[in-house]
């Protein structure tokens, strides 16, 4: 490879970051997918697109996030000074609504009147009936019938705004079927509807859409360090699922060199048992749900189920900028188990009067490990991407507290 | 190069008949059973044989041939088997048309180049790759052609007059129709809009067009075969599979049965 000038040029016009990404969809979807792309490009260069986002953005989603220095808990570890990026504090609980809005302005704008989407811990199930119950949007959200189990409180939310939220059986009844789900509705319904994917992946142009609606965290938290240090961060730390709360801190630094980043993928009950969702560090690459990029995946490339706590972070896959940048060795790649990010959660409710999600959780406990390493000058910050009341009775089970 | 596939359709133009394509998911029920069901299609009358590569997530499938699947892996079906079935099929038959169909990761996972030499020298004639679009051609479709396997291109309701020429370019064999927006076995497309599909077909390639997608009765079968020079039949035969196994009945017996009623239909409707 040539040296490069810049890590922030991706895609190509073929929607590939290196051999990552592409369009590996059905015929039916292709005429849709390259509109999808004419469209976002077209809305990208009018001003009023982005006007009208960063309207409901500010006064609906209630951005920009603090950025919070956490005093107490960068004493307990003794190293690098942690700030937290607080996207937990948006409406909704999570990142996820910075993308689902800008989608839906788009779906509104190709005069697409439905809206589909998948959704695995529910958050982002939760933003699309959210967004689509503000807009006045018929919206269609699938869901694992194994995770509409271990997340009741979401679904019954998106129920509450007017969401059909379809069980999905089929394969592992997971995430990843539920993405399947969604696009067999989308080959179906391919005049009417708009896909709003959750995450940094799928065929081209959603990889690079999404994190650009999700660049609003790293822009922020730019602003906001230079303001409070005045200066850059030293070390960015997020979680892994598909990637997209990681993608948006990241990216708007890419071309720093000073700053150091660590995504955090889940690693379940420990990388060696198999039993993890850690497709960076334990799968290869392969091509699933329109783009290749790392997957977990078998000797015959079928795809094997992801293990994790949390079901945000159960994906055999990964967006697929974040397996270039692998690949580049640019973003450091790491993995936090289950039992790590449990501790996690406790301790930054102690010590922050903070109840995480149990996504961020798992960049929480890399925290843990790295901060002790840095000095105390180091700038740490790291994305506190969802709030953890969802979590709760996941995490009274597994600490075998009846509720 | 003229390979068994275009030496299939120009008989079938010689019989002034169109032909019946059997899709069956390679494995399914379990593999000897499957062997020997292959082994008798061309007798019980299909013209073509699609054979599916089992694929743990197949979007572009319905419910029937997503069962399908998991029948199939669970008999311990693999890429490498399924090339090794249709091995075996060759030792008995050398003219009747065999095509792959599946997705692209297994395929990419064993490897593209030993894929395309295997599956030739096992006597595979074809392939059709559902998320394979044009635009990624680099992957599979160029080593395919080059290595002397037919690339077979999906067309459908959403392929324009715009789009169908950057579809059917570098297209071979035979030109696949999916009558309906959607997945497998689940609509029908309605005989009027297969006429109006194939006259715009018509108007872009001099391949043959084979119409699949929803059907599933032998009257079906016979419509699609006065308007398309073949009629494919998928899910309704792996739906018979399944219903037949559940039963604990003879599971080749019925579809087979299924495939000379198909057949029937197919042959008397000559054009």
């Amino acid at each position: 490879m040539t040296t490069r000038n810049t890590f922030r040029a991706g895609p190509d016009e073929r929607g590939h970051f290196g051999i990552y990404g592409g369009r590996f969809v059905a015929e039916t979807l292709m005429p849709l997918v390259l509109e999808v792309e004419k469209a976002y490009e077209a809305a990208k260069k009018d001003p009023s697109f982005q006007a009208e986002l960063d309207w409901y953005l500010e006064h609906y989603v209630g951005r920009p996030s603090p950025l919070y220095y956490a005093a107490r808990l960068t004493e307990h570890l003794g190293g690098a000074k942690i700030y937290f990026k607080r996207d937990e504090l948006n409406h909704t609980g999570a990142h996820k609504i910075n993308n689902v809005l800008g989608q839906a302005l788009l779906a509104r704008r190709m005069g697409k009147r439905r809206v589909i989407a998948e959704t695995g811990a529910g958050q982002h199930g939760v933003a699309t009936a959210t967004v689509c119950a503000l807009f006045d949007i018929p919206c269609v959200v699938y869901m694992g019938a194994t995770d509409i189990e271990r997340q009741k409180p979401n679904v019954f939310r998106m129920k509450l705004l007017g969401a059909e939220v379809r069980p999905v059986t089929s394969g592992t009844a997971t995430l990843k079927d539920a993405m399947n789900d969604a696009l067999r509705d989308w080959v179906a319904n391919v005049d009417t509807t708009f896909y709003i994917i959750g995450t940094v992946a799928g065929p081209h142009p959603y990889p690079a859409m999404v994190r650009d609606f999700q660049c609003v965290i790293g822009n922020e938290t730019r602003a906001q360090m230079q303001r409070l240090e005045g200066r850059l961060p030293d070390t960015l730390v997020a979680a892994i699922g598909g990637g997209s709360n990681a993608m948006g801190l990241f990216h708007p630094f890419l071309d720093e060199p000073s700053v150091r980043m660590i995504g955090v993928e889940a690693a379940g009950k420990g990388l060696s048992t198999g039993l993890h969702a850690a497709s960076m560090n334990g799968g290869r690459p392969g091509v699933l749900h329109g783009n290749r990029t790392y997957l977990l995946q078998d000797e015959d490339g079928q795809i094997k189920d992801a293990h994790s706590i949390s079901a945000g972070l159960d994906y055999p896959g990964v967006g697929p900028e974040h397996a270039w940048l692998k690949d580049t060795g640019r973003v450091e790649y790491t993995a936090i188990t289950d039992d790590e990010a449990i501790e996690a959660f406790q301790l930054c409710s102690k010590l922050e009067g903070i109840i995480p999600a149990l996504e961020p959780s798992h960049a929480l406990a890399q925290v843990m490990k790295t901060a002790p390493t840095l000095p105390k000058d180091n700038l740490l910050v790291m994305n506190m991407c969802g709030r953890g009341d969802k979590d709760v009775f996941a995490v009274a089970e597994r600490l075998g507290v009846k509720l | 190069m003229t390979g068994r596939i275009a030496r299939r359709f120009a008989a079938l133009k010689e019989e002034g008949r169109a032909g019946l394509v059997t899709y069956l998911m390679a494995g399914d029920p379990d593999i000897p059973t499957f062997a020997k069901i292959f082994e008798a299609l061309p007798e019980a009358g299909a013209d073509l044989i699609e054979l599916g590569m089992m694929f743990s997530d197949p979007m572009a499938d319905g419910p029937a041939i997503q069962a399908a699947g998991l029948r199939a892996q669970k008999a311990g079906i693999t890429l490498r088997k399924t090339i090794g079935l249709v091995r075996d099929f060759r030792t008995r038959d050398d003219t009747t048309p065999i095509v792959l169909m599946g997705y692209y990761n297994p395929i990419y996972i064993y490897g593209v180049e030993a894929f395309v030499r295997d599956a030739k020298a096992a006597g595979i004639d074809g392939l059709i790759i559902v998320d394979l679009p044009p635009e990624e051609d680099e992957e599979l479709a160029k080593p395919a052609l080059k290595g002397g396997l037919d690339w077979i291109r999906l067309a459908t309701p959403t392929s324009d007059d715009k789009r169908l020429p950057v579809v059917l370019r570098d297209a071979s064999g035979f030109v696949y129709y999916v009558s309906i927006a959607g997945i497998t076995g689940t609509k029908s497309a309605s005989v009027e809009a297969v006429a109006e599909a194939m006259t715009r077909l018509r108007r872009h390639t001099t391949l043959p067009v084979a119409v699949g997608f929803g059907i599933k009765t032998p009257e079906q079968a016979a419509e699609v075969a006065r308007l398309a020079d073949a009629a494919v039949v998928g899910s309704a035969l792996v739906q018979k599979i399944a219903d037949t196994a559940a039963k604990g009945g003879d599971v080749a017996a019925a579809v087979l049965a299924d495939v000379r009623a198909l057949a029937a239909g197919v042959r008397k409707a000559r054009r």
